[in-house]
């Protein structure tokens, strides 16, 4: 039965009912709700929960419990994401899986409290050093953040790697009906990486990042490339609405693509033939969602809160085939759907 | 139907609280809802506010910051802010007991409710003023049953809160007897 759920709440159970068995975090607004739910929730269903002395402390603990073989989660919000970067590297260089929760506020420094989206960049090229990637969700309801969480944890299993699942602050703080519906957990051999024990097995499992050989590092390098190789091709996620006959496209994700789904209505009762496009993964990027377009299409304009990130990544897919327009906002303030439609009958008006 | 509701009013004054028992009513009539709360430096004395959609059909936006159906004023900084965000034809619920001006629109109808003096006075309990404001929208919703109410009262404030349940359902229930339009 659904339930009226906090997004913060929400993604919170979503884990628990994952079978998440380890919480380490640190406090930042506005996401206290999630270490605040797991703090009561954590040792009701036998997991653990610590609140670490610094978002640095908390990465290295997910580093710990992930080379343990345990089901591991941490979540913060952007200045906290931004200390906790070097610590991904090391996770995705030791090849550990984890789900890390970024509820994005404004910046950049300590910005401010309210919503945003500037944080696309900080998690699909990350901050952290060497050649990585990490699969990023960005659900745009709380019934989709619920089922993406537990998509996250396997999808980080499968291909032992961190994952992050990016909401901005709107999404963390609305509440909407939600059920969290169990999906079927992957099957992780932990046997095969963690440090568990050596019963039952030849050799040790060694878990680290360094290694001072010039050819034994690219050869590690060139097997992480084949991991985010097998990623691209069979994790990508996004919705479209784009019908053949459309002139425009809109491209938004998370909040921000309810309030461009409002001006597509509006739009297409102007007359103006628009569709949309959601990448629901940030990366790996929906590129053939551009690439595919019908030939109607004149103009694509991205939608976000933030000064333009992703509209590089739409840039980048259509590789100069059609304009690509951006509109944003930015230090919490959230444009209305009239705004986005003023934006598009500028371009729509220029085309002509 | 496309219900579209902002609640506004000093922080502590729960008008947070009142949206989520709304968004829970339509929820459990089967229809979608979102709650979706200011929030920034919130702080008791502070303003805060909270829009509520229901709508038989998908929630784009969930801010209402335009186009509201119906706003609810606990206090008059809220009227200043909000009043322009009604509808056309919507309608404004005021908190007379603190709300002193009457509305500038001529095209947005108005409830009023002396909600706060009527929680101190009869019911004696300045923390349910918000539950008189819900009485008064109720009266535009007459299709939501006692029962109905007191389920939500029940799953919002769970157990611990039990004794109080009484309370808020004749809070409710004044606001209902005493709003006017």
């Amino acid at each position: 039965m659904k339930t009226l759920m906090k997004g913060n709440e929400a993604v919170s159970a979503a884990a628990i009912a994952a079978g998440c068995k380890a919480f380490f975090g640190y406090p930042i607004t506005p996401q206290n709700e999630i270490p605040e739910y797991m703090s009561a929730k954590m040792a009701e269903s036998g997991g653990v929960f610590v609140q670490a002395e610094s978002e640095i402390a908390a990465i290295n603990m997910i580093y710990g419990g992930a080379a343990a073989g345990a089901r591991v989660m941490t979540s913060s919000s952007s200045p906290g994401i931004a200390l906790k970067q070097e610590g991904i590297s090391y996770l995705c260089a030791a090849r550990l899986p984890c789900l890390i929760v970024s509820v994005m506020r404004c910046g950049p420094g300590l910005g401010g409290i309210l919503p945003s989206q500037a944080d696309y960049f900080q998690a699909t090229r990350g901050g952290g050093n060497g050649d990585y990637n990490t699969p990023v969700y960005a659900p745009n309801s709380i019934q989709e953040a619920t089922d993406l969480v537990q998509k996250a944890f396997n999808v980080a299993e499968q291909y032992r790697t961190p994952v992050m699942v990016v909401m901005d602050g709107l999404l963390g703080q609305m509440m909407e009906p939600a059920e969290i519906k169990p999906i079927p957990r992957f099957k992780n051999d932990t046997d095969k990486y963690a440090t568990n024990g050596e019963s039952g097995r030849r050799g040790r499992n060694i878990v680290n990042s360094l290694n001072l050989q010039a050819a034994a590092l690219e050869q590690s390098n060139l097997r992480l490339a084949e991991v985010y190789k097998e990623i691209i091709k069979n994790e990508v996620m996004y919705e479209s609405t784009v019908e053949d006959g459309d002139e425009l496209v809109i491209a938004a994700y998370g909040t921000p693509s309810r309030i461009a789904q409002n001006a597509v209505a509006e739009l297409r009762a102007r007359g103006i033939k628009t569709g949309l496009i959601r990448p629901v993964t940030l990366w790996p990027f929906p590129d053939l969602a551009f690439q595919s377009l019908p030939s109607s299409v004149k103009n694509v304009l991205v939608c976000e809160l933030s000064m333009g990130q992703m509209v590089q990544d739409v840039r980048l897919a259509l590789n100069g085939k059609l304009p690509v327009h951006f509109y944003g906002r930015t230090g919490g303030v959230i444009f209305e759907p009239e705004e986005i439609v003023e934006k598009a009958l500028e371009i729509a008006g220029g085309g002509q | 139907m496309n219900e579209r509701i902002l609640i506004a009013g000093f922080g502590g004054q729960g008008a947070l609280t009142a949206g989520q028992l709304i968004a829970s009513l339509y929820l459990n009539r089967g229809v979608n809802v979102t709650w979706m709360p200011s929030y920034g430096a919130e702080m008791r004395g502070g303003t805060a506010n909270c829009s509520v959609i229901a709508s038989d059909g998908v929630i784009g936006s969930p801010i209402v910051s335009a186009n509201a159906g119906i706003v609810m004023a606990l206090n008059s900084p809220s009227l200043d802010k909000f009043e322009p965000v009604a509808a056309p034809g919507g309608t404004v619920i005021l908190n007379t007991s603190i709300v002193t001006r009457g509305l500038k629109r001529g095209d947005v109808k108005s409830i009023k409710i002396d909600a706060s003096n009527i929680a101190v006075n009869e019911l004696k309990n300045i923390k349910v003023a918000n539950m008189v404001m819900l009485g008064a929208y109720l009266t535009l919703h007459p299709e939501f049953t006692d029962d109905e109410i007191e389920r939500v009262l029940n799953d919002r404030f769970g157990a611990k809160a039990a004794a109080l349940i009484p309370l808020n359902m004749k809070a409710i229930a004044s606001g209902k007897a005493n709003a006017a339009r």
